[in-house]
């Protein structure tokens, strides 16, 4: 049943979720969730100009440029914010929808041009992850061992920052360049999984594993390492799915498994649960209400 | 001909973005708009799956639809303690990837492909012509004249209301205004002009001309009306200038629309009246004269 082709998309998915999860838990915790977004939809004109510079589809390229204007959107979101009085959300909708825009232009560029009808630079908004390749994963996994690498040796000093900025910066740390080093590490999780599950999805895959691993658990460590986890599991969970019939594509369906163990955890953790802030309102309730009639 | 009907759509696409987005922007709901702007992709596949239809009316109510869910769900995920960018994150993600999945599996031979709804096709908006009381225009003049009339009343009606609890939403409630009906009502609007635009220059590219102008009116101007006005004015310029640079690099109209509001933004920002770059080196100039006197 796991033809060769099956299994590479399995392991880059997998690979893909672990990189995502662990550096979304990061980002969500930097309430930054949407940045990340900006960022993904940013890419897409870096991956247009590089094509036009290099007229080739070789994929370091075309990812160089990709992580060019994914840096830039982010500088230019923060630069709008300490700028101006526009507010964050203003800022990312700004960069996010220009920078989009600039991208289908030269999109549509490349796709006019003679060499670029194949070029198959569609895929990037979309995602391909079903015609992942051998040679793609070693790019995949090399990417993702830096991020994990980058993740654990930066832990503790991403830690101190994210929860204590004036601390950190007190003791003497970089915070503002281990800032960018975090933002750095989510460009590439962003540009790496771009060609899988494409632009708009790519997000997900950041924000929808962060967020369920925090309804499992308070301690950053356990939180990144479930945020890791569920990013995996998505990742090959959907992947097994989208190949059991043609037509359920590959991306959709691995944001829909993610969001159903959101959903999931959503109801049943035992920690932010639904079902238990239910109970535990009811008891007070009910607690509230024997006082009062002892009091009366 | 032609060509004006695709400048008249793409103008109407400026006017009734750039109204919905000043509120947007100083309510501070950009990103909802964003978020809303995908799942009316939802919205639309699901009207399609039950009619079986395209229709502009069915299009509209499912868009209002899935409009009003995503705030609802963004609300609600919010308020048991997920933070705010999360919460929009998570729902718009995954309402998108559910269209997308529908599209691909029910929809996928009809008009209604994925690349269409996501960037529009504004050149071919003269062709698909509706008759009404004797009139003929294009489908999407009529929708965006309907979305923009009903704008219009919106403001009209709830002017006042919206601008209390959009600067002072305590103050707002304790007049006992309703906020709740004020959000939804919105939220919904939101959703209508994305639907109506969506045909011209795609749903994407919505947010463009919903977040962009607003933004580029908030800087130049230190009151509601001006602000509404230069919103609209930028939209309007986004608009007719994006179609003829799209036209001169033979290129995607919308995307070019969404990169003129992103240029003129970015001169607005430079050189606005009141902290501007310009202005800021004349001040300094003007101190460092007086130092030197």
């Amino acid at each position: 049943m796991l033809s060769g082709n099956l299994l590479w998309v399995l392991v880059g998915a997998s690979l893909l979720g672990i990189a995502s999860g662990l550096n979304g838990a990061f980002a969500f915790l930097q309430k930054q969730s949407l940045v990340g977004d900006a960022a993904a939809h940013s890419a897409l004109p870096g991956i247009a100009i590089a094509f036009l510079i290099f007229q080739q589809k070789d994929l370091p390229l075309l990812m160089l440029g990709a992580i060019i204007t994914a840096t830039l959107s982010v500088y230019l979101i923060q630069g709008i914010i300490n700028r101006s009085k526009l507010k964050s959300d203003a800022a990312i909708g700004i960069v996010l929808s220009v920078f989009f825009g600039i991208g289908i232009v030269l999109l549509t560029i490349v796709n006019q041009s003679s060499s670029g009808n194949q070029s198959g630079l569609n895929d990037f908004i979309f995602g391909k992850a079903a015609t992942m390749a051998r040679s793609d994963l070693v790019w995949l996994s090399g990417s993702v061992t830096l991020i994990i690498t980058t993740c654990l040796v930066f832990y503790k000093e991403w830690k101190l920052m994210i929860f204590d900025a004036t601390f950190a910066k007190g003791i003497g740390l970089p915070v503002e360049r281990l800032r960018l080093l975090l933002t750095a590490m989510t460009v590439l999780t962003i540009v790496t999984g771009i060609q899988a599950v494409g632009v708009i999805l790519m997000s997900a895959m950041l924000i929808i594993p962060a967020a369920t691993a925090r309804m499992w658990s308070d301690k950053l460590n356990i939180m990144i390492i479930m945020s890791a986890l569920f990013g995996a599991f998505s990742g090959a969970c959907g992947t097994l799915i989208s190949s059991l019939k043609t037509g359920l594509s590959t991306g959709p369906i691995i944001v829909l498994t993610a969001s159903s163990l959101f959903l999931v955890s959503y109801f049943f953790s035992p920690k932010q649960g639904l079902l238990v802030k239910i109970r535990q309102r009811r008891q007070l309730e009910k607690q509230a209400l024997e006082q009062e009639v002892q009091g009366s | 001909m032609n060509e004006i009907w695709v400048l008249v759509t793409g103008s109407l696409v400026g006017i009734t973005c750039g109204l919905t987005g000043v509120f947007l922007i100083l309510r501070k709901m950009a990103m909802i708009a964003d978020a809303i702007s995908h799942t009316v992709l939802f919205g639309i596949v699901m009207a399609f799956i039950v009619t079986q239809t395209l229709n502009g009316v069915w299009m509209m109510i499912g868009a209002g639809i899935a409009g009003i869910l995503t705030a609802y769900l963004v609300q609600v995920l919010q308020s048991n303690g997920l933070q705010e960018d999360a919460s929009i994150g998570v729902v718009f993600t995954t309402l998108f990837a559910a269209g997308v999945l529908l599209i691909t599996l029910f929809a996928g031979n009809v008009h209604l492909d994925v690349e269409h709804v996501l960037m529009g096709e504004i050149a071919f908006v003269p062709w698909n012509t509706w008759t009404f009381v004797g009139i003929t225009m294009p489908k999407a003049v009529w929708m965006l004249l309907f979305v923009l009339l009903l704008n219009i009343l919106f403001l009209v009606v709830f002017y006042k209301e919206l601008k209390i609890s959009t600067f002072d939403p305590v103050f707002a409630m304790s007049l006992g205004l309703p906020l709740v009906f004020l959000h939804y009502a919105f939220m919904t609007l939101v959703s209508f002009t994305t639907v109506a635009a969506f045909d011209s220059v795609g749903a994407v590219l919505v947010v463009a001309m919903l977040i962009v102008p607003a933004s580029t009116g908030y800087l130049l101007s230190k009151s509601i009306k001006v602000m509404l006005i230069s919103s609209m004015a930028v939209g309007i310029m986004s608009a007719i200038g994006g179609y003829y640079f799209a036209k001169l690099f033979d290129t995607s109209i919308a995307g070019m629309m969404a990169t003129t509001a992103g240029l003129i933004f970015m001169l607005v920002f430079l050189f606005r009246p009141y902290e501007g770059l310009l202005v800021k080196k004349r001040k300094l100039t003007n101190i460092h004269e007086i130092v030197v006197k």
